[in-house]
């Protein structure tokens, strides 16, 4: 087995605190520690959880009303005079500055971080047009990118950290709903690295975000008929854990990715980019299929486009069935 | 120490020099906004202090020239401009020295130059003397919404040391801003946006000063300098005419009635060619 350690999670349930809260909490935590760092936003802020930030820290917060594109590209001007900017907004805002991201953040390398709230199907009863389903996708796709999306508060809590350490562009990718609990205080949180947290050799489920607690939900299923299937968390989708996920192929040789967001471009295909260069698997992929939602629950969305457990499994059985076949 | 119209034509010969040599380029913008950019290298920044941002990225090879002279990198550096694996690219990047901030998209650096300001400013902006961030826009560039969401914020957020200016030649790509998509009123809309307004002759140095004076002197509201300029400033067939925008190529017989028309003779061309 890899390096990464079969790790076994304390699964207490909902948390109750969302992504976002966890993530605002956290950069208000940091506040004193990173002198420079600033947070922007457009207001969203009791969206996005920066309203901690705001109470705590007015004189290092920037509002630039309902316009995100001048957020992005104001964050590599503040960048350049010596701020550590963390620019916050829904998801699917932020790819209105997909272009101000690429030219004015990451070719010119800065340091800068763009955080997102309501991502995919977690963001609910706004419904379609509120729902990213390509923001992984879409930056994921720009050189020099890192790419994170955590799966529960105390992920969160230390993946902030880790972004401000790291000297470089980051999308962060938050959530709207209350997270189920995967993580107990214990957890080391690495830029770059996976996570299993659950044991198996049958078959490799790789989630992100949300839907890592449907992954263990998953899990729990074929459980019951025998079947062991592993689950990573690969909160870093850019770098990916390409050691991970070759050990993966080789003990288990069979994979399902499982993500809130389109299967085109995200966490599936770069899983399936990885594989396809080192040890090529079956892969089926979870995620919504190329099509936008709709108004509702994120778990009644989850279950109507296959995004919760018993889809996953059912993903693993046909995984499965295709090892060892041409 | 030569003027400032020595500069300014100098920074003419070696932008048109520079896209003759790589074959492709934007003169015409280059040349409308030489007089402002030799103003603020040679009079208005102060170094290690004040940054500029050219937000229109695509007059770099007079951005370029002004560096040159200024003595950021060598002659041998002008021969790389738009060449692969050169140093002076197509649009201006934070790895060429001198260079403030990474421009090319129309409108973000507008955005990057008033994040410079909200970096830069320190405490109330009643504190002359502080550091202050300028940018040069095109006109064609205005009609990109982005614009007016910085705009908004820079008026909104009172950056008095902040410093736009128009480089407004009324053409862009394709044909005249009047004909592709109107700006006017343009005073008017920037002092709609709560900024402080000053129309010029972007080709008068004692304008462009006491302009820059005027915005220097000013707390609580951001400036812009609405300069008149002439597409193709210099060049006799260029002066007026929005095909030289392009990304053109100027023909040999070309630059050398670009060169001749900024005042160089025949004979001293060849001190133009920095292209290997």
């Amino acid at each position: 087995m890899s390096d990464n350690a079969a790790f076994v999670p304390s699964l207490i349930g909902s948390s109750g605190e969302t992504l976002r809260e966890a993530f605002g909490k956290a950069l208000t935590a940091a506040a004193a520690k990173y002198p420079s760092l600033v947070v922007l936003d457009a207001d969203v802020a009791g969206g996005t959880g920066t309203h901690h930030f705001r109470r705590a820290h007015p004189d290092r917060f920037i509002q630039f009303g309902i316009a995100e594109q001048n957020m992005v590209a104001a964050a590599a001007g503040l960048a350049l005079a010596g701020k550590l900017p963390v620019a916050s907004t829904f998801a699917i805002f932020a790819l209105r500055a997909v272009e101000q991201v690429r030219q004015s953040i990451a070719y010119p390398h800065l340091n800068v971080k763009l955080a997102a709230s309501h991502p995919g199907l977690d963001a609910g009863p706004d419904g379609a047009s509120a729902q990213a389903l390509e923001d992984l996708a879409a930056f994921r796709a720009i050189p020099g990118m890192t790419v994170v999306s955590p799966a529960d508060p105390i992920e969160m809590t230390k993946a902030v950290t880790a972004i401000l350490d790291y000297n470089g562009p980051v999308y962060l990718r938050t959530g709207r709903s209350p997270a189920r609990r995967i993580f107990d205080e214990s957890y080391v949180f690495e830029l770059g690295r996976g996570r299993i947290v659950r044991a198996g050799g049958d078959v490799t489920i790789v989630a992100c975000g949300v839907e890592v607690a449907r992954a263990l939900d998953a899990a729990d299923l074929l459980a019951r008929d025998g079947i062991a299937a592993r689950v990573v968390n690969m909160s870093t989708i850019k770098p990916i854990d390409e050691a991970l996920l070759v050990a993966c192929a080789r003990e288990t040789g069979a994979f399902v990715t499982a993500e809130d967001h389109n299967v085109i471009g995200g966490l599936g295909g770069a899983v399936a980019e990885t594989l396809a260069r080192t040890i090529p698997s079956p892969i089926e992929f979870i995620g919504v299929q190329d099509v936008f939602g709709e108004s509702g629950e994120p778990d009644e969305l989850a279950a109507k486009y296959g995004l919760a457990g018993p889809s996953i499994a059912d993903a693993a059985r046909r995984a499965m069935a295709r090892k060892g076949r041409r | 120490m030569p003027d400032l119209q020595t500069r300014a034509i100098d920074i003419r010969r070696i932008a048109v020099s520079l896209i003759h040599g790589a074959g492709s380029g934007h003169p015409g913008s280059c040349l409308s906004a030489a007089d402002v950019i030799a103003a603020l290298y040679f009079e208005e920044l102060r170094p290690g202090i004040d940054k500029f941002v050219l937000s229109k990225g695509h007059a770099c090879p007079a951005l370029y020239a002004a560096l040159y002279l200024r003595g950021f990198f060598d002659r041998a550096a002008l021969g790389s401009f738009r060449v692969l694996g050169g140093l002076l690219q197509g649009s201006p990047t934070t790895t060429i020295p001198g260079i403030d901030a990474t421009c090319g998209s129309l409108g973000q650096g507008f955005s990057i130059a008033l994040g410079l300001a909200l970096g830069l400013r320190q405490g109330s902006d009643a504190a002359i003397g502080q550091p202050r961030a300028y940018v040069m826009l095109g006109d064609g560039e205005l009609q990109e919404g982005e614009v007016w969401e910085a705009a908004m914020a820079a008026g909104h957020y009172q950056l008095g040391n902040l410093c736009a200016i128009v480089d407004y030649n009324k053409m862009q790509s394709d044909d005249l801003n009047a004909k592709t998509m109107g700006l006017e009123p343009l005073d008017a809309k920037w002092r709609a946006f709560n900024w402080n307004v000053q129309m010029i002759d972007g080709h008068n140095f004692a304008e462009i000063a006491a302009a820059f004076a005027n915005a220097r002197a000013t707390t609580g509201k951001p400036t812009v300098i609405i300069a008149n300029t002439i597409k193709g400033k210099g060049v006799s067939y260029m002066e007026g005419v929005p095909s030289w925008h392009g990304s053109v190529k100027l023909k040999p017989e070309e630059i050398r009635q670009a060169l001749a028309d900024l005042g160089v003779p025949t004979d001293r061309q060849p001190e133009y060619a920095f292209h290997v």
